[in-house]
């Protein structure tokens, strides 16, 4: 096959792509004190809050923008951005379903994600984010029951604030980047979860991220807690509608596990890519990071990454408790022009932590992708295993893989493994499916999948149908 | 059923096939026989569609059709099927999953729909206990870590399977021990029927003694030098290549 053929093979629209028009009340563009003050006004915060949001600020005008990932994208103008946008009336916020503007729920469809049939059918309850302001929140109730704590990060700062003063920013300090930096100072909404001891949440817990007002960075803050014994399945799923302007997203996510507690954190991430020249995708600056604070407690990352512009993401696992485990299993897809550094780390602080990696990358048209893993295996953390399986598959002849491993290994009782491989998409294995009479098309999302199954059988059953599906969405093409 | 007609192929500006001709009836099993680099796989891989070959004359047709105008996979659906001498190694792909999604676009292209899924299960089991082979293949990803045997087998359960018109073997035969042999022997000769043509490539008679073909071409330098009946095998067996050539080169 031509490299040709091979590029219109992985051409495709981006498929959720539309934009609702919903009254928003929305910041004019620009950054300072009086911004931050707005939010947290508007999000009736109490003083503490706005004073942590201030120190955040103050520490993030002194930092400069990270420079050391492989990516290329012209300096983002944070003047230019607007940093609050809610849907219409704010304070009189729908009590059920039936009272959320249609037009959101129209929105929703055309995504293929009925809220309420979705809910019910699957029983997940879901937080909805729609721009900044979570409008929906179903099944709390039944949640609340079993004693788990489910809501916006906003409802929690006002009703569980002895809860988010002790761990908003104890896995992700304020300054601890850039970009977290800036999310601490302007971030207006995001999830919040609290399992108390020996709870097993009793459903799996979905999170629709969206972006949709022009202009409007989002800056979404997530917090999971999980105290002794206790476990909890977190899916978040993300899809944006098609624009032109760049998008800057900058979120955090922290998780805290206790002992014995087991946290599984999953993404399937879809957010506009950008046109065929990279015009106008989305910018995602991410920082996600869970704590193994407790000893055998465990923190479990899977993620599917197919869209954005930009990506700069590295979940990551401090693993401080007595034999804690973290894990990490991934599958991000670049296409067209899109660029990705992303990766993890693993810092093995406790005795006896295991840690394993699972990477796989995908990389089609004239994408860029780099895999970016630190392993730190400090002086205590006897007996400390890591295995790292890194996998590039390239797809053409116009793309690039990049694998940048550290390794800090201050122990000598410590194991740590790691193999890493580069291939193209085998023009010998889609020769033999096609000679089976499977059609070229078929024979890509085949073979792709069966590359990324390592890390679909780690998501949850019906993530695992979503992945793959859109997986092949992402690399659908005008075959013959 | 197949028509080969001074068919000239070059690999990078080197001629492989330099004007080779080839009749192929149906019922009729033909093997393609002749020394390292003469050309043999480069025939098959052709008919078969696979790229990086440069056809610069010559027709190939298949039931009147230009098989050198279709697909990779139109070819195989019109039920022109390659046993590979290699079989590439998919992970992550279920051997079942594979045979599911060959059979179903065959099916397509008859507009049949897909087959359903206890009559799937129902033919494969009885496909797959024919070839002795465990169940257990089925679940693992397609040839991985597959012993060279264990692919063979496989090609043939693929041939079972899909019942092609006709059936290309390349040095099915290589790599086998003599059980082996012989259970791929067994699958082969299931698959002979009045409708059904074969054309095995291979280096070595001793396939032959278990597939017994109809007729036999030794192929040198890029064309049947000579051709004849299952007794020419045998002969090539005792004599060699050597004064094929000698006889084509006079």
């Amino acid at each position: 096959m031509s490299t040709q053929e091979m590029e219109q093979l992985v051409q495709r629209e981006y498929k959720d792509g539309f934009v609702t028009n919903i009254e928003s009340e929305t910041l004019p563009p620009g950054l300072d004190e009086n911004t931050i003050a707005f939010i947290s006004n508007k999000k009736g915060e109490p003083e503490w809050m706005l004073e942590w949001r201030l120190k955040a600020y103050r520490q993030w005008l002194k930092m400069t923008p990270p420079s050391w990932a492989h990516l290329d994208y012209p300096p983002i103008d944070y003047q230019a951005i607007s940093y609050f946008s809610a849907p219409k009336r704010p304070e009189d916020r729908p009590q059920s379903l039936d009272e959320v503007d249609p037009k959101l729920l129209e929105t929703y469809e055309k995504l293929g994600i009925p809220l309420h049939e979705r809910a019910a059918l699957a029983g997940v309850a879901v937080d909805a984010v729609f721009d900044s302001v979570s409008v929906v929140t179903t099944f709390k109730a039944e949640l609340l029951e079993a004693g788990v704590v489910f809501c916006s990060i906003s409802e929690a700062i006002r009703d569980y604030p002895e809860l988010v003063k002790r761990y908003l920013g104890s896995v992700v300090p304020q300054a601890d980047n850039y970009f977290a930096a800036l999310n601490s100072a302007v971030f207006t909404d995001g999830s919040f979860v609290y399992v108390p001891e020996g709870v097993v949440c009793p459903m799996e817990l979905s999170t629709y991220f969206r972006i949709n007002a022009e202009n409007t960075g989002q800056f979404e803050r997530t917090l999971i807690i999980c105290e002794d014994r206790a476990q909890v399945s977190y899916l978040e799923g993300c899809t944006a509608p098609m624009r032109d302007e760049n998008q800057l997203h900058a979120a955090v996510v922290e998780l805290v596990a206790l002992e014995d507690a087991y946290i599984k954190y999953s993404t399937v991430q879809n957010w506009y890519p950008g046109d065929e020249n990279g015009v106008g995708g989305i910018y995602n600056f991410v920082t996600k990071r869970g704590d193994c604070r407790g000893d055998r407690s465990r923190i479990s990352w899977t993620q599917v990454e197919t869209g954005s512009a930009i990506t700069w993401k590295y979940p990551s696992c401090v693993l401080r408790g007595k034999d804690s485990i973290g894990e990490f299993y991934s599958v991000a897809v670049t296409n067209g022009r899109q660029q990705a550094d992303t990766g993890t780390k693993m810092i093995h602080i406790g005795e006896g932590t295991r840690s394993t990696i699972v990477s796989k990358g995908i990389s089609a048209g004239r994408a860029e992708q780099a895999y970016r893993g630190q392993v730190k295996v400090g002086p205590r953390a006897k007996g400390a295993r890591n295995f790292t399986q890194c996998d590039s598959l390239l797809i053409g002849d116009q793309c690039g893989a990049h694998t940048f491993p550290y390794m800090e290994i201050g122990n000598s009782t410590a194991q740590v493994e790691h193999e890493a491989t580069t291939s193209k998409i085998g023009e010998d294995q889609l020769f033999y499916c096609r000679a089976r009479g499977i059609s070229e098309e078929d024979a890509v999302n085949m073979i792709v999948n069966g590359f990324c199954k390592d890390v679909f059988q780690e998501l949850p059953m019906e993530f695992a149908v979503e992945a793959e599906a859109l997986l092949n969405v992402t690399l659908e093409g005008a075959v013959g | 059923m197949l028509e080969v007609k001074d068919l000239h192929v070059s690999v990078d500006g080197n001629e492989i096939l330099k004007g080779l001709s080839l009749t192929i009836n149906a019922g009729e099993v033909h093997a393609i026989m002749g020394p390292n680099g003469s050309g043999k796989s480069t025939l098959s891989s052709v008919i078969a569609g696979k790229e990086d070959y440069e056809i610069t004359s010559g027709s190939v047709t298949f039931d009147g059709k230009d098989v050198l105008a279709m697909d990779i996979e139109e070819r195989a659906r019109a039920g022109l099927l390659l046993g590979f001498q290699y079989p590439v190694e998919i992970p992550g792909v279920k051997n079942i999953y594979l045979l599911k999604a060959a059979l179903n676009a065959k099916r397509e292209a008859l507009g049949l729909g897909e087959m359903p899924a206890p009559e799937f299960m129902k033919l494969i089991k009885e496909k797959i206990a024919a070839m002795k082979m465990d169940a257990s293949f089925l679940q693992r990803a397609v040839n991985e870590g597959f012993s060279g045997g264990e692919k063979k087998r496989n090609e043939i359960l693929q041939m079972i399977v899909l019942e092609p018109r006709l059936a290309m073997l390349d040095e099915i035969d290589s790599g086998l021990d003599i059980d082996a042999m012989k259970v791929v022997a067994d699958g082969v000769n299931s698959l002979r029927s009045e409708e059904r043509s074969m054309l095995l490539v291979t280096h070595y008679q001793r396939l032959l003694d278990y597939i017994v073909p109809d007729r036999v071409h030794v192929l040198v330098d890029g064309r049947i030098a000579k051709s004849g009946d299952a007794e020419l095998a045998r002969e090539l067996e005792v004599r060699g290549y050597d004064w094929v050539l000698e006889e084509s080169a006079a």
